[in-house]
């Protein structure tokens, strides 16, 4: 809510800027985003070569503050939509396509040969068989550590390929001991301890059951959430203790300060890392820990996408937009600054060590890649489940509670 | 004749003409929207696509929802709490009613927190509760050696976010009573001190009684200001930790119209209760006054 307020000042100026620098006699195409200072940036970048290759077309970006992007994408979508719009694949989107807001690009997609470009992404922007959006990047989760933290508690640092889980506790044991959080994470926005829980429900139970889980196929009471519940009570004594009250920038304060060993987070975080002080020297990068041994290896990794809505003015400049950010260029260029990994096959990974690490990740993710709890499963149960999730970790003597009420909300969602 | 029949019809008309603006507006702005909202409240909508009609199905289900509860008991709480602003309020205005020079700015100090925005409230008591650098948190912490953060225990969170609103709240019924005070009649202090009356006897049977009109109006903005709290829900927790300071209106914002949203019709719901509870109060005041005009 703070940041949406200075984002909606930010707005405000950009869009006075927008509307003064207006060019007379190009057609104009008008795209809501709420990108972060580099990936807007970049965008801009890639806006630019796009206007250089087509000098006709004007491309006007109307940036939006992230949490206030999310609650007014439904009031100018219907209000007065611009001619394209940021969003994320796979559930998120379906409630605008199931409403007619965000248009058709199948024929974007057969056009261009987007499906094999694009392959990775495909089944998550997906539904009836039509594409409905175009992805542009994605990026991996796993664990952040700061290696001085390590240093100080007289831990190993753990080499690329990680640490077993229960190597991974007895580590943090001694995190402990030296009064350093074993892992810290900023719960105040719910979303960041989700993470934390997708993964240890890959780990524990796979990816076929996490997305069954997440699409409201089976109980919340079932055994196996049960499982991976329990491996959780194992991880939540070595948790920050008051991360509801952190957003997750104050959690990585407590990473970059060595007040905390490790961080469950998005690669996003590396940039916030490294302007804490952070080097490529004291900040490593592993997977997450396998549980079930043999689980083929899944991992998280949430898709961004750019999409074409059904009130645009300009669909037809709009559509040469979104396919020129399907490109491997576009790609690669925007992907580069963004320090995150282009969905198009032929871009090339930029050679930073985290997004390298991170691309080697996921191109090896044998069991599946998935998207986020939030965006896997539908609005409501994701804000439930994000609720019950924090309270299991300052509360875990309420597991049964907690999951008997999500099992009541399941028999509603669905 | 015709002419006097004319000129009585336009004295009636006048005061209408002169309401029209305001109540055209309080209609269509006011008015209307509540019956759609109780219209709204019938229905399945995610606010884009088609409503479908669900009858009393969201009450129902309002009656078997836990965060509903939460939300109801946090709102008596701060109906309770905020009670405290009157007799804070009332002292700092009786301790301000002197003629002490350079008393005009002490004034302005203590009105201060009602002029900064809620917004801002929020977020100095968010900082002054944070965990690992906030004042009150290290002073806890320096006193018992281990720290609390309020805003992240559900015991304590709708107290802290309470106290954070009592602020301005109480420098608001400050004003009212300062201007009360002004009102008070010198002559029957003095009357009253020459029977002897001081301290609490004057206080109580000299001093309150005159200052029942500001009473009663600061007793109608607290009340409805403890039931419409939901920014400093907003700034401070976002109705964390997991729901536990959630009110009713922000838990019908939430439900209606916040990232993981979109159901209007259950939020609308939620605003009819609260809509309702809110009317209970204000027909209370509204007879009130309407007793107290006859009455004079």
């Amino acid at each position: 809510m703070v940041r949406y307020r200075t984002g909606a000042v930010a707005l405000t100026a950009v869009l006075m800027m927008s509307t003064a620098g207006m060019a007379q006699d190009k057609r104009v195409v008008t795209y809501n985003a709420d990108f972060d200072p580099a990936p807007l940036a970049a965008m801009e970048e890639v806006i630019a070569s796009f206007e250089e290759a087509n000098p006709d077309i004007e491309v006007q970006l109307n940036n939006f503050d992230h949490e206030g992007y999310k609650t007014s994408i439904r009031n100018f979508l219907s209000a007065d939509a611009p001619d394209l719009a940021n969003w994320y694949a796979g559930n998120r989107m379906k409630p605008f396509v199931d409403a007619g807001q965000f248009a058709d690009v199948s024929d974007v997609w057969e056009e261009h040969g987007l499906k094999d470009k694009l392959a990775s992404a495909l089944p998550s922007m997906t539904f009836d068989d039509k594409q409905w959006g175009v992805p542009y990047t994605y990026y991996q989760w796993g664990i952040y550590y700061n290696k001085d933290a390590y240093e100080a508690a007289g831990v190993e640092v753990p080499g690329p390929e990680g640490v077993s889980w229960d190597q991974f506790l007895q580590n943090c044991e001694k995190f402990k001991a030296a009064g350093i959080d074993c892992v810290t994470t900023g719960t105040k926005a719910l979303w960041p301890g989700a993470g934390i829980f997708d993964y240890i429900n890959l780990r524990t139970n796979g990816y076929e059951f996490h997305m069954q889980l997440t699409a409201g196929e089976v109980a919340w009471t079932d055994d196996r959430v049960k499982a991976a519940f329990a491996e959780f009570a194992k991880l939540q004594p070595y948790l920050t203790r008051n991360h509801a009250a952190l957003d997750w920038q104050d959690a990585a304060a407590l990473l970059v300060q060595g007040k905390a060993a490790n961080y469950v987070m998005g690669n996003f975080a590396v940039a916030v890392f490294k302007e804490g002080g952070m080097t490529n020297d004291n900040l490593g990068f592993m997977g997450f820990p396998e549980i079930t041994e043999g689980l083929p290896r899944a991992e998280e990794a949430p898709t961004d996408t750019v999409h074409l809505t059904t009130g645009a003015k300009n669909p037809e400049d709009a559509r040469k937009f979104l396919a020129y950010l399907a490109t491997a260029e576009a790609q690669t260029t925007i992907n580069n600054a963004m320090g995150q990994l282009p969905i198009n096959k032929d871009a090339t990974v930029g050679d930073d060590p985290f997004l390298q690490a991170g691309f080697e990740m996921l191109s090896t993710a044998d069991g599946g890649i998935a998207q986020f709890f939030d965006r896997d499963a539908p609005a409501e149960m994701a804000k439930a489940g994000m609720e019950g999730f924090q309270e299991f970790m300052v509360k875990p003597e309420n597991v049964d509670r907690i999951l008997e009420r999500l099992e009541k909300i399941r028999g509603r969602v669905y | 004749m015709a002419n006097t029949v004319w000129k009585a019809k336009r004295r009636n008309l006048a005061p209408w003409l002169f309401l029209a603006p305001g109540l055209i507006m309080f209609i269509v702005y006011v008015i209307i929207p509540i019956f759609q909202s109780m219209w709204i409240s019938f229905y399945d909508w995610d606010g884009l696509g088609e409503k479908t009609w669900l009858g009393l199905a969201n009450y129902v289900e309002l009656l078997d929802d836990d965060a509903f509860y939460t939300s109801l008991k946090n709102n008596v709480i701060w109906l309770v709490l905020y009670m405290l602003a009157l007799p804070a309020g009332l002292f700092i205005a009786i301790f301000l009613n002197q003629s002490i020079r350079g008393m005009r700015l002490y004034k302005s100090l203590f009105f201060f927190p009602f002029v900064i925005s809620q917004v801002v409230v929020g977020l100095m008591f968010s900082w002054f509760y944070a965990p690992n650098f906030g004042l009150f948190y290290n002073l806890i912490e320096s006193f018992t050696g281990q720290g609390i953060a309020i805003l992240a225990d559900d015991r304590f969170v709708t107290y802290g976010i309470i106290v954070a609103g009592l602020w301005p709240q109480i420098a608001y019924v400050m004003i009212l009573y300062l201007t009360g005070l002004n009102n008070v009649a010198p002559d029957q202090i003095e009357a009253a001190r020459l029977d002897g009356a001081k301290g609490w006897k004057m206080l109580w049977y000299v001093v309150l009684p005159q200052l029942r009109p500001a009473t009663f109006i600061a007793v109608v903005v607290t009340v409805i200001g403890a039931l419409r709290s939901f920014d400093l829900v907003s700034v401070m927790t976002d109705g964390g930790p997991y729901g536990s300071s959630r009110v009713l209106s922000f838990y019908m914002y939430e439900q209606a119209l916040s990232e993981y949203g979109y159901r209007m019709g259950y939020g609308a719901a939620i605003a009819v209760v609260l809509f309702a509870i809110m009317m209970v109060f204000i027909s209370g005041f509204i007879w009130k006054m309407w007793r107290d005009e006859r009455g004079r």
